[in-house]
């Protein structure tokens, strides 16, 4: 069965329909700025949606309006047919248990001042539930991410870039949620930290069924792990399908562009993608080229 | 540049007009009864009276208010109630005295604070540790402490300087210095002690910046990375301190010419307010009001000269 | 006085003590440091010396007596009387009391005021914020011994009216710091983090916020209660305060006035005074350096504490491969000619000296040949040591690092042994440098122009004239569309792209022979990168010079280099030319780095419905 038929695919977990955000103008900004110009997405349960762009695309900005972080002026969001676009504080913060985030910065996605157990049974505490269970269950989540159990009463400095990270997984799972906005989780990490951390996302998504919004700037990374992938730039998604087809052969000028760019790894294969970026720009992509 | 300073200019106006209007509110909605106050408790009830309307203290408040800032606004401050002197020149022949003290002070603490800052920011050692010691006696010691102990000293047991009155410049260039030397180094103290220890944070920041490594990457000499770059980058957050302990200095400057018989505003101050004075205060007020505004203007001015990113806010 | 503003500097790198320090309280940390114990027992003496007045002295200190003025020390009374008689040590004790609890007061009034309204306009901003930012600019404009005088003259002399003035007046101290800490934090990921687990406004401003605030709150309040004590003082000094309480000012206002008769009157509130002070002071300082240790180290990976640090710790995630210790050294193409050593490293070695006498290594027996012409990558992963050997070169080391063996030979001269002065000509001349993140790397006070031209200036002697030509000429050739425009602007004005041009046309501005470039695309996006690379490869091309690049990248080293050697943990496991490497990577380290390179021809499996 190809992604492509949707008769008998289940209802999709989230629907991003026209979505519009604007930051209202302040101080020296004289006109609103539009971060996204009508969008649409959708993520089905169990899925992963690569959303890939550059600085200003908009890409963090679609990760936060779901999330909440963001302010929709226009469409909707929608979470198991349920409107959530513009969902008061407190409706809000009843979805902790269904829609979670790992941020990108590892460094600052967690409170330099707290013990790791004080940060991950933070969204424990807020649901209540007793302290026992609370540990027990924060055991467990350390099992999942491959961490020892005696970095419970460690501070965040003393863990590597990759262990942060991996408890910012940690923690997003703690409510047990159905979908979870990776918001460029393994660009700040090495390269074999990263394919470590990426393969634990794609375990994490086989043993529990939790959908993603993986958010990347790195083609490579987001074909690795998407099954499907959009392509935004300046606030507007120009290509959206098949993760395999549209990493590897884009039919929107932009994301050939932005494939091209990208040097491969490999000497003699990279000086072949140079002459082709070299005749494709010569070719001329005039509205592109105008636009940026 | 010019849009920079015409916004910060008026936005001290507004602030002047804010300041002199909660002023003028506060002390005539506390002042009593004010003919009772001038005349004593052995006069009649009908002088009272009389002295009242003279001074036009039985039209409402709104009113008066406005009479009074039409008057101001032509330079008319009216007069004393206690001396009838009036108030503009009450107020001018002590300015330039007090002013002397404060800019003197100025001076003295930006220059000394800047070696001082950057010799600590950059060899450390035996300057370091004195800027320390400076620092925290310059925070602990109230200035008119200093101010007293100093006449002890210098005024009373070795007779250098002359421990009260004052000498104006124009008068005689040595008396002048006799007078207002021991009064100028009360007041540095406590500015240098915070600014010097800011110019040395500062100092050190900067040069932790990558762009100091890029710059030396270049070739650049030392001598152009400190005090060409270095320098006007520290500069920002030092001027900032200044401003801010500006207000403080003029305070301390009240105490001080207290403590040295100075004739300046301070003298005013305090005569002004134990007698309840209005017109006096509001005086004071205004010409405090527009001494403070001046200076912040041209440290903001020297702010945005040193620091491109500040003219946009 | 000045801000207390808490600064989060990057400190000597101190790996263990680092660690040890993260479990220890701030509060346990504090109680090691000599000078803020001392100063913190000295308050607690004076204040319970107040407290136990009635104790100490069994005088009353308003008992006047026109008998005993103004006697010395002896006899019946400790410390003398004064001019009306009184004893001087009663009233030293019963007047720190007053003058204690009134500065007290008015902090505790500021304090309230101050850490509610910061936090209110520091988490909501909006209206809030402005109408705040207004009072607080209002309240700051007017000396505040002017105000309590006039306050005084209108309400009296009680000394607690004019504190809970004098309180009010200090409400600033408290909001700037409090609403710059908030501000600060609020924008930080861990604060959006705790909204999106439920945690509610008021949580994360108790949990998160105050946390980060507590310390130096406590600074401020000392500080503050310094200044309120030497207000209140300066106004009793002048004989404002209330004449019936004992008071440390009204004690200095007695003996100003009786300065010629009995000079030493002054001296014991004048040490009471100054004894608390210099204790609140160093109190304060020692507080603050306190904080400052623990405030968590510098996110750029540059310092050698976090990248030492980060190699330790992943050490202990079963990292699989030890550094060996032999370089493999893969051959030479043969059918070309070796062109001749440009830069030719041996056994290099450096380190940062800690302050218990051992030395972090972090380059170790580095040895390193980039020939003429070429273009050498030194990739590794972070803390790997490529740009600290990178820095060697150009001798630029952060503070605290030192070559500590090994030669550095330029065309023959080895440049770990030149005087500064001989150092400081090569750089720039002979080797200049392309840093990583281009924003920070520019002066922002001044214009591309005047940093584009100084060094020109200085190096080759031209006029200024002759210098803004070639300077606008660069400007062009790097590929930046208006160059007078950029001449002109400021770097803030200027996008990343632009500014990495800057940069370049900088390195290339005095025809060095060698550039050092440091992962100089890493912070752009990844069109503007391959833009970047191909402006390097054309100035590489056009005026023949050497380019070492670090990078962790391969695509890269793939695209741009003739020569890789790859580092690992501070020594270097594999080096050669760049075609032999990737056809046939020998070492295990730089095998399981191409392992982890994301294979580009598998994508993800198609999606599948049913679930585990």
């Amino acid at each position: 069965m190809t992604p492509n038929e949707r008769a008998d695919m289940p209802e999709p977990l989230i629907v991003v329909d026209d979505l519009v955000v604007e930051y209202p103008s302040k101080g020296v900004r004289r006109h609103a700025f539009r971060a996204l110009k009508g969008v649409s997405v959708d993520i089905r349960p169990g899925e992963t949606v690569g959303l890939v762009g550059e600085s200003g695309s908009g890409k963090t900005t679609l990760g936060r309006a779901i999330l909440g972080l963001a302010p929709v002026t226009g469409g909707s969001i929608k979470f198991k047919g349920r409107e959530i676009g513009s969902l008061g504080r407190r409706e809000r913060r009843a979805l902790s248990s269904e829609i979670q985030v790992v941020f990108q910065d590892p460094y600052s996605s967690l409170n330099p001042s707290l013990t790791i157990e004080q940060t991950l049974t933070e969204p424990l505490m807020v649901r209540k539930m007793p302290k026992n269970d609370a540990t027990a269950r924060v055991r467990n989540l350390l099992d999942q991410v491959k961490l020892p159990r005696d970095a419970l009463d460690r501070l965040p400095r003393e863990f590597s870039g990759g262990q942060r990270q991996r408890i910012a997984i940690a923690r997003a799972l703690a409510l047990s949620p159905e979908f979870i906005v990776c918001d460029e989780p393994v660009s700040a990490l090495d390269l074999s930290t990263q394919a470590r951390v990426l393969d634990l996302f794609k375990e994490i998504q086989d043993t529990t069924g939790v959908a993603y919004l993986f958010i990347s700037h790195d083609l490579a990374v987001v074909r690795n792990i998407s099954h499907r992938v959009a392509v935004m730039y300046h606030g507007e998604i120009v290509e959206y399908g098949d993760g395999d087809q549209v990493t590897s052969h884009p039919s929107d000028p932009y994301t050939q562009r932005l494939l091209l760019a990208a040097p491969v790894p490999d000497p003699v294969r990279q000086e072949e993608r140079r002459s082709e970026r070299r005749a494709f720009l010569a070719a001329g992509p005039g509205e592109l080229a105008a636009a940026s | 540049m010019l849009t920079f300073t015409v916004r910060r200019l008026l936005y001290g106006v507004l602030l002047l007009f804010v300041i002199v209007t909660i002023a003028y509110l506060l002390l005539y909605a506390a002042a009593g009864d004010v003919g009772r106050t001038i005349l004593g408790p052995t006069a009649t009830q009908a002088t009272v009276t009389l002295k009242d309307q003279q001074l036009g203290l039985n039209s409402p408040l709104i009113t008066r208010y406005f009479s009074w800032l039409g008057h101001a606004l032509t330079g008319n401050f009216g007069s004393s109630w206690f001396t009838n002197q009036p108030v503009t020149t009450a107020i001018l022949t002590r300015l330039q005295v007090t002013l002397t003290l404060v800019f003197g002070a100025v001076i003295v603490s930006a220059a000394l604070s800047a070696v001082l800052g950057v010799w600590a920011a950059l060899r450390g050692g035996w300057v370091d540790r004195i800027i320390q010691v400076f620092s925290v006696l310059g925070f602990a010691v109230p200035g008119f402490l200093i101010a007293v102990f100093l006449v002890r000293i210098f005024a009373l047991e070795l007779h250098w300087f002359k421990p009260t009155g004052y000498v104006p410049i124009t008068y005689y260039f040595g008396g002048w210095v006799r007078t207002v030397t021991l009064p100028i180094i009360a007041l540095s103290i406590g500015l240098v002690a915070g600014v010097a220890q800011q110019v040395r944070s500062s100092v050190i920041d900067a040069l932790r910046q990558d762009w100091v490594r890029t710059l030396r990457s270049r070739g650049v000499s030392e001598r152009s990375v400190l005090f060409k770059h270095v320098l006007r980058n520290a500069g920002g957050p030092a001027l900032s301190v200044l401003a801010l302990s500006f207000v403080g200095l003029l305070g301390g400057a009240v105490i001080i010419e207290e403590v040295f018989g100075i004739p300046g505003l301070g003298q005013v101050a305090v005569l002004a307010t134990s007698e309840g004075d209005v017109p006096l205060v509001m005086g004071l007020v205004v010409a405090i009001g527009v001494i403070v505004i001046l200076v912040n203007l041209v440290i903001d001015l020297l702010q945005g000269f040193l620091n491109p990113k500040a003219r946009i806010s | 006085m000045t801000e207390a503003a808490v600064s989060t500097g990057v400190l000597a790198p101190d790996v263990t003590s680092d660690m040890r320090a993260a479990r220890s309280h701030l509060a346990r940390r504090f109680l090691k440091n000599p000078l803020g114990i001392a100063a913190l027992s000295v308050l607690v003496l004076i204040v319970l010396a107040a407290i136990c007045a009635p104790l100490l002295t069994s005088y009353n200190p308003n008992a006047v007596s026109v008998l005993s003025i103004l006697q010395g020390p002896g006899a019946g009374h400790l410390l003398g009387t004064d001019g009306a008689g009184r004893d001087v040590w009663s009233q030293l004790l019963y007047g720190a009391r007053y003058t204690l609890a009134g500065a007290l007061l008015a902090t505790v009034v500021a304090a309230v005021f101050g850490i509610a309204s910061g936090l209110v306009a520091g988490y909501y901003g909006r209206w809030f914020e402005s109408a705040a930012s207004w009072v607080t600019t209002l309240l700051m404009a007017l000396p505040g011994i002017v105000v309590l005088l006039a306050a005084r003259a209108v309400l009296g002399p009680s000394l607690w009216t004019v504190m809970i003035i004098f309180g009010v007046l200090l409400v600033p101290a408290f909001y700037r710091l409090v609403f710059a800490a908030v501000s600060g934090v609020r924008n930080e990921l861990f604060i959006d983090a705790a909204r999106v687990s439920g945690v509610s406004d008021l949580r994360i401003i108790a949990r998160h916020i105050l946390t980060v605030v507590r310390a130096p709150i406590i600074l401020q309040a000392s500080i503050v209660f310094g200044i309120a004590i030497a207000v209140q003082v300066g106004l009793d000094f002048l004989g404002f305060g209330d004449q019936s309480i004992p008071t440390w000012g009204n004690m200095l206002n007695d003996g100003f006035t009786n300065l010629y008769r009995d000079p030493q009157l002054v001296i014991w509130p004048g040490l009471a005074v100054v004894i608390t002070g210099v204790a609140l002071t160093l109190f304060a300082n020692a507080l603050r350096d306190e904080l400052e240790q623990s405030a968590h180290p510098s996110r750029r990976r540059r310092a050698a504490a976090a990248t030492a640090a980060a190699a330790t710790a992943a050490a202990t995630t079963g990292d699989p491969v030890r550094p060996e210790n032999d370089t493999i050294i893969h051959a030479e193409p043969s059918s070309s000619a070796p062109a001749p050593l440009l830069l030719h490293i041996e056994g290099l070695a450096v380190g940062y000296p800690q302050p218990d006498g051992s030395v972090t290594r972090v380059v170790d027996n580095v040895s390193l040949d980039v020939r003429r012409g070429e273009v050498h990558g030194l990739i590794g992963e972070s803390g790997s040591g490529k740009t600290q050997t990178a820095w060697s070169v150009l001798r630029l080391l952060p503070a605290g690092g030192e070559i500590l063996e090994g030669s550095i030979c330029l065309d023959g001269e080895d440049l770990s042994r030149v005087s500064s002065a001989e150092m400081r000509d090569i750089r720039g001349g002979r080797i200049a440098y392309i840093p990583q993140e281009p924003m920070s790397n520019l002066d922002p006070s001044f214009t591309i122009g005047s940093q584009l031209t100084e060094p020109m200036r200085t190096k080759l002697g031209v006029s200024k004239t002759e210098a803004k030509a070639r300077a606008l000429k660069l400007l062009g050739q790097v590929g930046i569309p208006n160059p007078e425009r950029t001449f002109a602007s400021y770097p803030h004005e200027l996008s990343g792209g632009m500014a990495q041009r800057v940069l370049i046309a900088g390195a290339v501005s005095c025809e060095p022979d060698l550039i050092i470039a440091d992962e100089p695309t890493t912070a752009l996006d990844v069109t503007i990168q391959a833009e970047i690379l191909d402006l390097l490869r054309e100035l590489q091309h056009e005026l023949g010079v050497t380019i070492l690049i670090v990078t962790h990248n391969f695509g890269v080293v793939a695209d741009l280099c003739d020569r890789v050697s790859v580092m690992q943990k501070g020594r270097i496991v594999e080096t050669g030319p760049a075609r032999a490497i990737f056809a046939d990577p020998q070492h295990p380290y730089t095998r399981s780095l191409f392992d982890a390179i994301l294979d580009e021809s598998q994508a993800r499996g198609p999606y599948a419905e049913s679930r585990a």
